[in-house]
């Protein structure tokens, strides 16, 4: 049985591997600093973010370790960028590969998330030891950390794999997209505590997945302080709402990602 | 579907192809509510009711002159392109040569792109790891492979990408004639890899322009033209249908006649028949050792008034492959202008340079453009060498010279 998956993927397994290595190798090519720069890029935002909202405009309340909570926020929401923004153009960039060979079309988006995934991997040794240097306690509840960072990745990559074909017929997504994330970006509670905004607002924004993937990351990771979404509705069963637009969205774009990659070749 | 390897059926393709092509959502918008939707694109039939079987172990042809659609069935065949209507049944793992060196990356070191060309090709790190030093060695880049590909020279970049390519194990290759581009030196190679994968039987599905290397290599050939299957059957007559198909552009020109000669040879004759063949003579026949020339008589009418036509001949050996050949321009001789009615015979000598077999000979009468045909006739005379010196396995015998000497060290 699980020979059989290994053959039928085999091709799939082979061609992802080399297509995460490429895209690594190539990702930091030229640059005098090369890899280290999956570290220093988010350590900048985190720094300029903590000046301007931290020390300048005071905020995160009564938030314990809010630099720490704030550099998690930063990183999650930078690994869902990275992946939905970095597949838009994934598919039409391999169209004169796609001309010549027939592969399956859904290594080329899966490549981008987990070579965004290694990423993320990367970001969390850094945010590990600035836990330590903050004296952060660790609880059992970080067990829970890995199913919240697979309903991230499941989230990313539906959204990714909808884009990338969207874009191949529509080429406004990029922009739309664009826009749309930086509205999403004040929308989801990524620099300020919900306790600062109303309760009503905040109900409402918690709904998006990304809001309740980043609050339950904080609280596993960082303070049970934390407010999440069951928190503001006083109870568990709303999760469904979040968890539900995450595997509606991984269907549907799973099915249109089907029947639309059989002519990629033909309308890239 | 025993013995097939692949099976096409009533295969159709269309393209759409917008008048302006609409790529963004106003003017997807825009479209939706223009009463004139149905001129926004305009259906393109680039394959139609196209069937043909392939046996497995077979050397298939697919020939055709650009834009005739036999790219477009060779990407069907190979997945890229889906059928609009009918089916493609592939048997067994195909491996597609549209382009060599597919995925090559130039910021990438020759060495990563031989992991990643090997991945698309379907081996694992492992198995190309294993024969990494043949790669490179067939490749001869040695010194190369820790360079960018970006710095190699387009020879450099072919020769990595055909020794990927040879590599490649499938029950069926598909192969664009891109794959016999380059120096006379790459060609052999190439030549070299097609006979051994005709040895050890391999199917292959091999598209090209080149009739020589259709009646060399193929067990059978398509002739694609205008979309449909024009034509189906062994090398010699696609190729012979191919050539004809090139003269067809001159509306005068009559569909070719095939008749059979008292010695129940199958010749053909086609052309415009402003100018006819009446007779083409080998003498002596059969040739022996002591002939120095073999002479070609050939006798010719024109029917209108003609203004420098051209006469040739080309003699081929008995798997239909050309020899060699002239024309009265090759000739440097102008045969200024000729009325109707008026007669001619040309007689060729040519020295006898042949190894024992049969042979034939082509014989065409042009116009001064060298390309619209008065009239050829395929395969006008027979004839046979016979020798009294040791078969050879070449066709052309021109009397070799050899010496040798030690080397002192």
């Amino acid at each position: 049985m699980f020979n059989q998956i290994k053959d039928r993927y085999r091709y799939s397994i082979i061609l992802l591997k080399q297509l995460i290595k490429t895209d690594f190798k190539l990702r930091y090519q030229g640059s005098f600093l090369g890899y280290l720069w999956s570290l220093l890029r988010p350590l900048a935002l985190f720094a300029i973010l903590y000046f301007i909202f931290v020390e300048f405009l005071k905020f995160g309340g009564d938030i314990p370790h809010f630099p720490v909570y704030l550099l998690l926020g930063i990183v999650l929401w930078n690994y869902f960028i990275e992946v939905t923004t970095g597949s838009i153009a994934a598919i039409v960039g391999r169209g004169d590969l796609m001309r010549k060979i027939n592969f399956p079309k859904y290594v080329i988006v899966l490549a981008g998330s987990f070579s965004a995934l290694i990423n993320l991997a990367i970001n969390f040794a850094v945010i590990a030891v600035f836990m330590f240097f903050n004296h952060v306690d660790i609880r059992m509840a970080v067990l829970v950390l890995p199913i919240i960072v697979l309903e991230l990745f499941v989230f990313a990559l539906a959204l990714a794999f909808f884009l990338s074909t969207a874009f191949v017929r529509f080429r406004d997504v990029s922009y739309i997209w664009e826009v749309l994330m930086q509205g999403a970006f004040y929308a989801t509670p990524i620099l300020y505590a919900l306790s600062e905004i109303p309760v009503k607002a905040a109900k409402i924004l918690m709904l998006n997945p990304m809001a309740q993937i980043i609050q339950d990351a904080r609280f596993v990771l960082i303070t049970p302080q934390t407010v999440r979404i069951n928190d503001l509705y006083g109870s568990q069963i709303i999760r469904i709402v979040p968890i539900g637009i995450v595997i509606v969205c991984a269907v549907w774009a799973t099915l249109y990602f089907r029947k639309q990659s059989k002519y990629f070749a033909e309308d890239v | 579907m025993d013995g097939l390897a692949i099976r096409v059926e009533k295969l159709y393709k269309d393209f759409k192809l917008p008048h302006e092509k609409q790529t963004t959502l106003k003017g997807h918008f825009t479209n939706l509510f223009s009463t004139k939707r149905s001129r926004s694109f305009e259906r393109q039939h680039a394959l139609k009711d196209v069937s043909f079987e392939i046996n497995k172990g077979e050397f298939f042809g697919i020939v055709g002159r650009n834009g005739s659609g036999k790219s477009t069935l060779l990407k069907l065949l190979a997945g890229i392109y889906q059928p609009t209507n009918g089916s493609v049944d592939v048997r067994g793992k195909l491996v597609p040569f549209i382009e060599l060196g597919v995925g090559f990356n130039p910021e990438l070191t020759g060495r990563e792109n031989v992991f990643l060309n090997g991945a698309l090709l379907g081996f694992s790190k492992q198995e190309v790891l294993e024969m990494y030093d043949e790669i490179v060695e067939f490749a001869e880049l040695e010194k190369f492979m820790d360079q960018k590909l970006k710095n190699y020279s387009s020879g450099m970049q072919v020769r990595l990408a055909f020794s990927m390519a040879i590599r490649a194990k499938a029950d069926i290759l598909l192969v664009d004639e891109v794959l016999a581009v380059g120096d006379a030196d790459f060609q052999r190679k190439c030549f070299d890899y097609f006979y051994k994968l005709k040895k050890q039987k391999t199917t292959v599905v091999f598209v090209t322009h080149d009739m020589n290397a259709v009646l060399e290599y193929c067990d059978r050939a398509i002739l694609v033209n205008n979309s449909q299957v024009d034509f189906m059957g062994s090398p010699k007559d696609t190729a012979l249908r191919y050539r004809k198909l090139f003269n067809d552009d001159n509306d005068q020109t009559k569909p070719g006649t095939t008749t059979k000669t008292a010695d129940n040879q199958i010749t053909t004759k086609w052309g415009d028949e402003s100018a006819s063949i009446d007779s083409v003579v080998v003498s002596p026949n059969p040739v022996r050792d002591a002939d120095k020339q073999i002479e070609v008589k050939v006798k010719v009418t024109y029917n209108k008034q003609l203004s420098n036509p051209v006469c040739g001949i080309v003699v081929k050996n008995a798997s239909g492959q050309e020899l060699f050949g002239t024309n009265t321009n090759i000739q440097r001789e102008k045969l200024g202008v000729k009325l109707p009615g008026q007669s001619q015979e040309f007689i060729w000598a040519v020295p006898n340079i042949l190894s024992e077999g049969k042979y034939t000979v082509d014989v065409a009468v042009q116009q001064s453009d060298a390309v619209t045909v008065c009239e050829w006739w395929e395969d006008a005379a027979a004839f046979e060498v016979r020798s009294s010196e040791e078969k050879i396995p070449y066709s052309i015998n021109p009397g070799i010279g050899l010496s040798f000497k030690p080397i002192k060290k």
